[in-house]
């Protein structure tokens, strides 16, 4: 099995659409251990979706933008491990001003660079202590080389999303962890459908996809992100895998 | 596991009082979820995910804002449990 004996935490299991919850199926059914985190108000789903899965795993509360949930976040894992061999970062968030490129205020800004981009730097930190042996850090982005149709700040946030990652891998090679992303095609999420005007990505991808795109599967990026957390990408780091039919290769 | 009309409604006013602390009396088939019971959209997905295990049933995403009264959603599991 490809995740044979590992210890994965996996963030942004919200509901069973959820790119994460993909994640964390596969990977128990690839033989991983994992751990999920949810926050707030979305602890109660997220453990009731959390028995969906083939084994129960423990719901840990972890707000990346709280710094006493991260400054504990080692020792409440320590719980259930002494040690991650990966962390899985799927976790995006901006409020709904920052969909307006020209009127979005610094303050809704600030909030999805927080959550969405300087977040995966705070839970990489967080997560060190456990990760002793080495490992993987895998993160989910939308394609941040383009200016998109609505997705504005959140499109700028996606950009130093994958820019966080060039520098956490530089950063973090050196202990044996890698730090890469998966770029995903528009999957309809919970996430994905509180952007308004989502259904404008929806078209493009069905206009240009030379492999074609399914909106409602969400399997392909999970089995990259299983791919990016096994043994079998031992010298990559810093990278960014397109799991989008194809999209980022072609012109208009 | 078919269940009556009655035992569905008594069964969704539990999850709504401990989601939302409403009253179970008060979760009444023609009650509105937002504009009668105050619930907001994360206090909906809450009640959505825990209907579905508590009745067997899955609501899609796209069909719980179509569920507007509380009589919808006891209406929506009942044919969905068939
Ligand atoms: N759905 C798509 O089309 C798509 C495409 C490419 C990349 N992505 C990325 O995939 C990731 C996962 O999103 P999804 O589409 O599965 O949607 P989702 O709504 O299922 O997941 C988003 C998660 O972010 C979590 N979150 C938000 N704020 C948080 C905070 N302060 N602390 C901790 N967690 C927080 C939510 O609880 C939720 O679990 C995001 O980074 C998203 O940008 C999504």
């Amino acid at each position: 099995m490809l995740l044979e004996g590992k210890t994965l935490l996996i963030t942004g299991v919200l509901m069973d659409s959820s790119i994460a919850f993909h994640v964390a199926k596969l990977a128990q059914e690839q033989g991983a251990k994992v751990v999920l985190t949810s926050f707030g108000r979305t602890m109660k789903i997220t453990q009731t979706i959390a028995k969906r899965l083939p084994e129960t795993p423990p719901v840990i509360e972890l707000d990346v933008s709280n710094q006493e949930h991260l400054d504990s976040l080692a020792q409440r894992l320590g719980e259930h491990t002494d040690r991650l061999d990966g962390v899985v970062h799927s976790i995006g968030f901006a409020p709904q001003g920052a969909f307006n490129f020209l009127e979005g205020t610094w303050e809704d800004v600030a909030t999805a660079l927080q959550i969405s981009a300087y977040s995966l730097k705070s839970l990489g930190v967080a997560c060190l202590p456990l990760m002793t042996g080495g490992g993987s850090i895998v993160g989910l982005t939308f394609d941040a080389k383009f200016a998109w149709p609505v997705y504005d700040w959140m499109g700028v946030a996606k950009a130093a999303f994958e820019s966080t990652n060039r520098y956490l891998a530089r950063d973090l090679g050196p202990k044996g962890i890698r730090c890469n992303l998966v770029a995903a095609g528009p999957i309809r999420t919970t996430a994905a459908k509180s952007i308004p005007g989502f259904e404008r990505f929806e078209q493009i991808w069905d206009e240009r996809a030379p492999l074609g795109w399914n909106v409602n599967d969400p399997v392909p990026a999970a089995q990259a992100c299983a791919a990016l957390l096994s043994d079998w990408f031992p010298a990559t780091t810093g990278e960014i895998i397109h799991v989008d039919g194809g999209v980022h290769a072609m012109g208009q | 596991m078919a269940q009556t009309e009655q035992e569905i409604l008594e069964g969704l006013a539990n999850i709504v009082n401990e989601e939302t602390g409403v009253d179970v009396a008060d979760v009444q088939l023609d009650k509105s979820f937002t504009d009668d019971l105050d619930i907001d959209s994360l206090s909906m997905m809450t009640i959505v995910v825990n209907a579905e295990e508590a009745f067997g049933v899955r609501i899609p995403d796209d069909e719980v804002k179509n569920l507007s009264t509380v009589g919808d959603a006891v209406t929506f599991i009942k044919n969905a449990q068939g």
